[in-house]
């Protein structure tokens, strides 16, 4: 009869502190409540600036690329609105809106190689080729050169402590700026092009040797690029080397495979998700790479094939021009920016997708 | 016995002219030819800017102005110097709290959906956006506009177009610190009664505290460095920055890596010199900040 009573009593808070009083649910005060969820809304604020800037670089580039005149012309208030001759119709040919490069060269303009501010004709395929070609010529370098290094700086070719202080070497390149590797590359000029006379005196029917080298030219663009690009592809492909299990290498030695069978056939199969991964990183990086490219390639708009004749890429002419192009030349080079960005854009989502695709999990 | 234990010996031993092991000694080679051909640069590179860079070094170029063009005197780059340290202290500024922020954001408020997604997907698409395109945003939307009191070209719109590159960094480093932090920790805190944000700032993030600023140092050295932002942006100047218009931040402003690609293409000797001059204070800057980052993660892995 006592027990029940006793049992439903310390249930309710018991008047003499008995274990459940120090047991009793705080009531959370309102400012607790009100700093915790201002803090959340805060965070969530912060992390749209990231998705903010990234459509805003976008639209920016884009509206410049397409309409001639600041970003605040395109409210129709302004006092110079790239809508106020639209009433008036006052061109029959542009309804009156100052139109940028792009709807006035089209497509055309990346397949157009000539660049004269004088005439107003403006097309980007220089640049284009320069972009391309450096980038390319620079990976093709640059990937066996990375990741045989970062083969060798996971294998146990050298002892442990040489082997950390070269890799962080090859971490601090990554940390040399841009500048300072071109102002490098524009000091060595002469060693450069030592090697290269040789190379067009023997080779000169082939068409990438084909012009004299005579200065600053797409070849030692690349070459600095390749110096750019060694620690990226080094440092992701490391990683993802050294995190391949130690079984799938036990495994190959055991059946007989040499060390270098094991390399080629067990470990790097095992890593290629990440090297690829860092080569692509590396492809963007070497697109979009300007102030060493522009103090080295020559800053040439004229088209040539030739590694040693000097050439622009975009992020190039950017730097060089921009900085004196007004009117429609401004529209112009926006047009060439948005499309590095489309390329960089393109690139960096592959890579995304590739890593994906090829990443093999271990569990 | 021993005619079947000689042939069983042969097989076993190592015979260095078969051709597998040929060909792993070639690629051994090869290898070892490629590290030393990686590794070069870099020590060309800093002798290179320590010995040209490190002679022109005296006290007055901590103190004086460069000189005009055609001129020998004075020898100085004091206003990059301060340049270089506004610009970069204005953009981290800017950039610590948002990307901080946001990395909280990703990796503890946040649940799975497509906001979050992306997100994501824009810290990676920012990560890859060229440096120079960043500058021209930033013109675009600052320094073309006068949007910043009237102000055109300013060392506070080249603090922009730098926080936007520091941006992704910060935001991937926190995340990343704040996901290697035990979830006991999380659950201890909430467990005697902190609210959330108690739990996040006085638990979490100081024991993430650590990847975090060796992050921050890591992108702050990289954006002192950029270059490509900053020409169309802070511009130049051959002057000390105006005290008058917004404690200098309001005016062209010389940089070191402006300066060094400014003066690096001009056919003046002094100019040259004060470029490698640049160079030097600028290449020791950062791999200071690169050891200081190291330091920073031993320090706290002990």
């Amino acid at each position: 009869m006592d027990e029940p009573v006793q049992a439903s009593g310390a249930a309710t808070p018991a008047p003499r502190g008995g274990p459940s009083s120090s047991f009793k649910l705080r009531k959370r005060p309102l400012t607790e409540k009100l700093v915790d969820r201002s803090f959340v809304r805060l965070t969530v604020i912060l992390a749209s600036v990231v998705s903010v800037t990234v459509f805003g670089i976008f639209f920016t580039v884009g509206f410049q690329a397409f309409f001639q005149g600041d970003v605040s012309s395109l409210l129709p208030w302004n006092d110079d609105s790239i809508w106020e001759g639209i009433s008036s119709w006052d061109d029959q040919e542009t309804f009156g809106v100052r139109w940028g490069a792009m709807p006035r060269f089209g497509l055309g303009f990346l397949a157009t190689s000539s660049w004269n501010p004088v005439t107003e004709t403006y097309g980007a395929l220089t640049p284009i080729y320069g972009t391309l070609m450096t980038s390319a010529l620079a990976l093709l370098m640059a990937v066996p050169l990375g990741v045989g290094t970062a083969v060798m700086l996971t294998e146990d070719f050298l002892p442990k402590r040489l082997r950390d202080t070269l890799g962080f070497m090859v971490e601090l390149l990554a940390a040399i700026p841009s500048v300072v590797l071109g102002l490098w590359g524009m000091s060595m000029l002469n060693t450069f092009l030592a090697v290269m006379v040789p190379l067009h005196n023997h080779l000169g029917w082939v068409p990438f040797f084909a012009s004299e080298p005579g200065g600053p030219n797409l070849a030692i663009a690349s070459l600095i690029l390749v110096v750019m690009l060694l620690p990226i592809i080094t440092a992701v492909s490391r990683d993802s080397l050294n995190q391949v299990p130690l079984e799938l290498r036990q495994g190959a030695y055991a059946v007989g495979a040499t060390r270098w069978g094991t390399i080629f056939q067990v470990l790097i199969p095992a890593a290629i998700s990440g090297i690829v991964g860092g080569t692509m990183l590396a492809l963007g990086r070497a697109l979009g790479e300007t102030m060493a490219v522009t103090m080295i390639i020559g800053n040439s708009t004229q088209l040539s094939a030739s590694w040693f004749a000097p050439s622009s890429t975009i992020a190039s002419l950017l730097a060089n021009q921009f900085g004196e192009a007004d009117d429609i030349q401004v529209s112009a080079l926006y047009y060439a920016a948005f499309l590095l960005m489309i390329l960089t854009f393109a690139v960096n989502v592959l890579a995304q997708s590739i890593v994906k695709k090829l990443a093999l999990k271990y569990d | 016995m021993a005619a079947t234990a000689q042939p069983l010996q042969s097989a076993l031993a190592y015979r260095p002219g078969i051709v597998r092991n040929l060909w792993n000694t070639a690629m051994t080679t090869l290898v070892g030819l490629f590290t030393i051909v990686a590794v070069l640069p870099l020590i060309l590179v800093i002798l290179h800017v320590l010995l040209k860079g490190g002679g022109v070094i005296t006290p007055a170029i901590f103190t004086e102005l460069p000189p005009a063009p055609g001129l020998a005197e004075p020898m100085g780059m004091g206003n990059a110097i301060l340049g270089t340290v506004m610009v970069t202290f204005f953009a981290a500024l800017v950039a610590i709290p948002v990307g901080v922020g946001g990395g909280i954001y990703l990796a503890e408020i946040s649940r799975k959906g497509w906001f979050v997604d992306s997100i994501r997907f824009g810290v990676n698409v920012l990560a890859g956006v060229p440096s120079i395109i960043c500058g021209l945003f930033i013109y675009a939307l600052v320094v073309n506009t006068r949007v910043l009191w009237g102000q055109s070209f300013s060392a506070l719109a080249g603090s922009l177009a730098l926080a936007v590159l520091m941006l992704p960094t910060i935001v991937k480093t926190t995340d990343e610190g704040l996901k290697l932090v035990p979830q006991e920790l999380r659950m201890g805190s909430m467990g005697i009664g902190a609210s959330r944000f108690v739990t996040i700032m006085r638990v979490v993030l100081p024991a993430a505290s650590s990847p975090i600023a060796t992050g921050i140092v890591l992108g702050i050295a990289r954006a002192a460095g950029e270059t490509a932002p900053l020409i169309f942006t802070a511009l130049f100047s051959p002057f000390w920055p105006d005290w008058s218009r917004g404690l200098g931040m309001l005016a062209p402003t010389s940089t070191m890596s402006v300066q060094i690609y400014n003066f690096g293409i001009m056919p003046f000797e002094p100019q040259v010199q004060l470029a490698w001059a640049a160079s030097f204070v600028l290449v020791v800057m950062i791999l200071g900040a690169n050891l200081l980052a190291r330091w920073i993660a031993r320090f706290s892995s002990r």
